[in-house]
């Protein structure tokens, strides 16, 4: 039976004076998505980056897949990827050849159809030939999540993956990860938006002053809270109810009609 | 894992940056040639220069050539800065690939990038008159030389690319490589300046490696000045390509 697909124990890290992380523990079930929730500096992104081999910890263990990140970083890395907080998407390139980049390092076979497929999935068809530089944030987001796929790792880092994402490509991310997860793919996301925890992850951890200070599925975390009211209040649409129903959410729309007349 | 393969794989983009953006050879080799024009064509009559027979082109190219490689590395650190602050450096750090082989594709490409700023700069000293007799060995020395002390200012290159906090920071540390030549015996010889500038101009590394480029050149004997430049080439390269490594180490930790 195999173990959780991360698990993390005890985790310390500190820059200079400034304790970021005070003994984090947590464990992420394997295909499941799980929402680490802070504000910005709760160290969220230092989570990620021990996690995915770039940093080290000061003391604690982590475990991804199974191996440890320190004594088998090789191993981590060849089960894992990381889409960090900006887009690490090459400007000069375009998306096709960031793709096709992507799964010559991974050793993938066919790299071209690779490429072409994920360019078809993430609605990136008619800009793959063009460079990534004159793509907009949603696309550049989109491109930078295609390119974690490749290789089929068995957990994905999101660092903040919809930050700086207007409404309807936030809207296209979070479909994007929901598909991974059926996938069977771990996910381990940050996030500093309460809604984007709520709408995607199977279980929430809230990181507060370098600790995790709860973790739960929402319904858990909402039990936390005296029960609820009955209060009758007028149903107002929200902005952003009102910003979709204007604009349409056309992309999204548009992406679901090619994926069915290709299937 | 394959160190040759990855290296080749992140080598052939890194090249797309410096195929697309051809602009940047041509700023590499504007400066120098600029400097060529102004000291053949303006300067050059006043300056009367101990080179013997051959024109002041000909005496003048290797001092420019050095000037366009200490130019086209600010270019390679440009790239590595970019690289890190973009995430695409991380990304690939946390891929299981050889690590050393992103430093290594940058190396190359500014290897590559730097012998076509080089070609240029020949191409237009030729049009102004620069002959040679030198046969293909004498040809392959130059050629090695000049690699040598790109691979070397490179490494220097690193540092910076890995270490700035800004783009000029990055790449401001040329400037100084760029004037380097200018006190040494690249535009005149070094018989002509007063003493501590002499001193400055005989003891630097730029002075023996244009002494010996030069003499290959004329078809003369080189002089123990091609030891001194193959020690100032190979000691730079050593200490700039180990405090690279360091640092590169402890980026990636």
């Amino acid at each position: 039976m195999p173990g959780p697909a991360i698990h993390v124990q005890g985790l310390t890290r500190s820059y200079g004076e400034l304790e970021v992380l005070r003994g984090v523990d947590f464990d992420v079930a394997r295909g499941s998505i799980f929402a680490l929730l802070g504000s910005n500096g709760a160290g969220k992104t230092t989570i990620v980056h021990i996690l995915s081999t770039l940093l080290r910890a000061d003391g604690g263990t982590a475990e991804v897949n199974g191996f440890d990140v320190v004594r088998q970083a090789a191993r981590v890395r060849e089960s894992i990827s990381l889409t960090g907080q900006f887009a690490a998407v090459d400007d000069v390139l375009s998306g096709r050849e960031n793709l096709v980049l992507m799964a010559r390092l991974r050793h993938v076979r066919k790299p071209k159809a690779v490429a072409d497929e994920l360019l078809e999935r993430f609605s990136l068809t008619d800009a793959g030939g063009r460079k990534v530089a004159t793509y907009s944030g949603g696309m550049r987001r989109r491109l930078d999540i295609a390119m974690s796929l490749i290789g089929d790792p068995p957990v994905i880092f999101l660092d903040e993956p919809t930050t700086g994402l207007d409404p309807q490509a936030r809207i296209e991310v979070w479909r994007g990860v929901r598909e991974l997860s059926e996938g069977g793919t771990t996910v381990l996301l940050t996030t500093q938006y309460l809604d984007e925890a709520e709408q995607l992850a199977d279980r929430i951890a809230i990181l507060h002053t370098g600790k995790i200070i709860v973790t739960g599925t929402l319904d858990e975390l909402k039990r936390l809270l005296p029960p609820a009211k009955v209060e009758y209040v007028e149903k107002q649409p929200s902005l952003e109810d009102v910003f979709l129903a204007l604009v349409g959410d056309d992309a999204a729309a548009a992406a679901d009609t090619r994926g069915g007349t290709s299937a | 894992m394959s160190v040759i393969g990855d290296t080749a794989v992140l080598t052939g983009r890194s090249l797309k940056h410096v195929t697309r953006s051809m602009d940047t050879i041509i700023t590499t080799a504007v400066v120098p040639i600029a400097m060529m024009l102004l000291f053949v064509y303006v300067f050059g009559g006043a300056i009367s220069h101990g080179a013997g027979s051959g024109t002041y082109v000909t005496y003048l190219l290797p001092g420019i050539l050095l000037m366009t490689i200490a130019s086209g590395i600010s270019y390679t650190a440009f790239r590595i800065f970019t690289d890190m602050t973009t995430g695409i450096f991380g990304r690939f750090q946390s891929m299981p690939i050889a690590r050393s082989g992103v430093l290594w594709s940058h190396v190359l490409t500014s290897l590559a990038a730097n012998v076509i700023s080089l070609v240029v700069v020949f191409g237009v000293a030729l049009l102004m008159g620069f002959r040679t007799g030198a046969g293909v060995g004498a040809w392959f020395a130059v050629a090695g030389i000049l690699i040598l002390f790109t691979l070397a200012l490179t490494w220097v290159a690193v540092i910076p690319g890995l270490t700035a906090k800004s783009i000029s920071g990055a790449s401001a540390f040329s400037y100084p490589l760029i004037f380097l030549p200018f006190i040494s015996s690249a535009f005149v010889p070094t018989q002509t300046m007063p003493g501590p500038v002499r001193w400055f101009a005989e003891h630097q590394p730029v002075t023996p490696i244009v002494n010996t480029i030069r003499d290959i050149f004329a078809e003369r004997p080189v002089s123990t000045d091609i030891w001194v430049a193959l020690a100032w080439m190979v000691g730079i390269l050593a200490v700039s390509f180990a405090f690279a490594m360091v640092v590169y180490r402890r980026k990636i930790s």
